[in-house]
């Protein structure tokens, strides 16, 4: 019967990335007796991520060859195609990321395996796996099952769950990978998106924004109400993507990840992408129409109102007592 | 160059309430509003804006009630040459699995330079319909598309990463790409673009079972109420007048 949890160890530019000590952790508090958790090193050279996984796993699987210097789905694929049809794990786990949105679909299209993406948890029952989603922007959760009889893939979202260090020594085993020549997609290089003049993740005060804002002209009041508490201003996803902030605002998965000591979020429901850029603010306070809106589930404080509303109040506010003050 | 663009109609559950139907399986969706998933509507930007440059046709395709018509006659208002719905008599048990495999059946008629889908849907977030398409059809595929530079039979494409970073991929065509929100600006349909939609063919495919279904829905419901906020009640003023002490309080100010 399948019992091994293979996890693939996701790394860019020579470290190893956080999700994968987040997956390795839950892979071992979940495997069943008599099954091993298995980290799958796929590089252009292991030694060092071995070295630092050598205490998360039973075993390693290392593959080395000059073709996996940098992610690419299609080696990626073959490789991982090959070891899991030989091995039979009950799982194999990702990470909710841009490269496992990149193989994980097809992988499981050439494994014949039942694929579920983007969980929040899952359960291994007797014969089935039970996974946790969270659906429509947070409001929904949908438990799915598939027969784990074959085996199946999982991808999770990233800081679902808290890396611990372990305390096992793990058996390595690097075995010989020979490719098929991919000549239909190559790997050019890195982009990295342009530096701005504000670099948010230095910021103590945070004023984000997002679709609640409705209109661009409503930007002023924010930058306004910003400078009076002497936050900068960032944004979540739809901001930027309409053309409104750079980039460089971007808080979440795709953008930054910020810790300032107060983070204001204004008409920003709260996807997981977003919460996960910025949840490690020390005080959160959340305005926002709908009370049902998951930033309400980790902000500190919150208002459920229109923020066009709200931001003049408060800024009225703190200029009134800040004079009351001074004089 | 021909282009294949799949779209999905979603509800906007961004600020409504939201409840489950009788049987916990599906959304009880009958007072949302629906529109074309976002991502989708920046990937047929995407296809429009290569058939200026290159000419060609594009075929959309949305699986989903008949009600996805809506979204194909706006998708064909804009210029788009045709569309394709599919409407499994199953349509509430499909997984993006045997979504793939319905399109992909459709598809192999037709000819086609590049696929496109959105990055993911608002809905469920799972983000897997161009991947698998991309497995089940046996071509190369990008994912999380922000940037493409077209040629007659390649592309180079920036793909997004965490953190602000991309990466770049020189793919030949044909090929499934899946498409990043922000990467274009949408246009929105003329009134004579709707005029001319109104005459374009729409093919139905109906009266069939979607096969291959190898996840299934066991039940969907409200999160457990967790850790929240503690809610601010009261006029403008009064709530800023809480807000502040928290801010005084704090240090913030």
């Amino acid at each position: 019967m399948r019992k091994d949890i293979f996890v693939l160890v996701e790394h860019r530019k020579g470290e190893i990335r956080d999700i994968t000590f987040e997956l390795l952790t839950k892979a071992r508090n979940m495997v069943q007796t008599g099954g091993f958790v298995y980290a799958i090193v796929l590089a252009k050279n292991g030694d060092n991520f071995i070295e630092k996984l050598k205490s998360e796993a039973h075993r390693i699987l290392c593959i080395e060859n000059e073709k996996l210097e940098h992610f690419h789905s299609d080696y990626y694929q073959q490789v991982l195609g090959s070891i899991i049809t030989d091995r039979k794990p009950l799982l194999t786990l990702f990470g909710q990321t841009s490269y496992t949105m990149d193989i994980a679909p097809s992988l499981a299209v050439q494994l014949d395996l039942p694929i579920v993406m983007g969980c929040i948890e899952f359960e291994i029952g007797d014969d089935k796996i039970f996974t946790i989603n969270q659906v429509y922007g947070g409001k929904i959760h949908t438990r799915f099952s598939f027969p784990s009889k074959n085996g199946g893939i999982i991808s999770i979202q990233p800081g679902t769950f808290t890396a611990e260090q372990g305390d096992l020594s793990a058996e390595i085993e690097r075995i010989t990978f020979s490719f098929e020549e991919i000549t239909n997609k190559k790997f050019i290089q890195f982009v990295e998106a342009v530096a701005g003049e504000i670099d948010i993740t230095q910021a103590e005060k945070i004023v984000a924004i997002g679709r609640g804002i409705k209109e661009k002209d409503n930007l002023q009041i924010i930058e306004d109400f910003a400078e009076s508490i002497g936050a900068v201003v960032a944004c979540s996803r739809p901001i930027v993507d309409a053309g409104w902030l750079p980039k460089e605002r971007q808080v979440g998965s795709s953008g930054k990840t910020v810790k300032p000591k107060l983070y204001i979020a204004l008409g920003i429901s709260g996807d997981f992408q977003h919460l996960i850029g910025m949840r490690n603010a020390d005080t959160i306070i959340a305005v926002n129409k709908d009370p049902n809106a998951p930033i309400f589930g980790i902000a500190d404080y919150g208002i459920v109102d229109d923020l066009l509303k709200i931001v003049p109040a408060l800024k009225k506010k703190i200029m009134e007592k800040c004079e009351a003050r001074s004089a | 160059m021909n282009s294949i663009v799949c779209i999905k109609r979603v509800p906007d559950t961004t600020s409504a309430t939201l409840k489950i139907d009788a049987e916990n399986r599906k959304l009880d969706d009958g007072n949302l509003v629906f529109s074309i998933n976002e991502a989708d509507n920046y990937a047929l930007e995407e296809a429009l804006l290569l058939q200026e440059e290159f000419g060609g046709e594009i075929t959309l395709i949305s699986v989903g009630p008949k009600e996805c018509d809506d979204i194909i006659r706006m998708g064909l208002a804009k210029g788009a040459t045709r569309g394709i719905r599919i409407t499994p008599d199953n349509l509430y048990k499909l997984d993006p699995y045997a979504i793939a495999n319905l399109i992909a059946e459709q598809i192999k008629e037709l000819e086609y330079d590049l696929i496109f889908t959105g990055c993911m849907a608002n809905d469920d977030n799972f983000g897997q319909l161009g991947v698998t398409l991309a497995g089940l059809l046996n071509i190369p595929h990008i994912s999380l598309a922000v940037k493409i530079q077209a040629n007659e039979d390649y592309a180079i494409i920036d793909r997004e990463l965490e953190g602000g970073l991309m990466e770049q991929f020189n793919i030949k065509f044909p090929a499934v790409i899946t498409i990043q929100t922000g990467i274009n600006e949408p246009r929105y349909a003329s009134i004579f673009g709707i005029k001319r939609a109104s005459k374009k063919e729409i093919r139905f495919v109906e009266n069939i079972s979607a096969q291959g279904i190898k996840v299934h829905t066991e039940k969907m419901y409200l999160p457990p109420p967790g850790d929240t906020a503690e809610i601010f009640t009261g006029n403008p003023e009064e709530t800023a007048e809480k807000v502040y002490e928290i801010l005084k309080t704090k240090g913030l100010i």
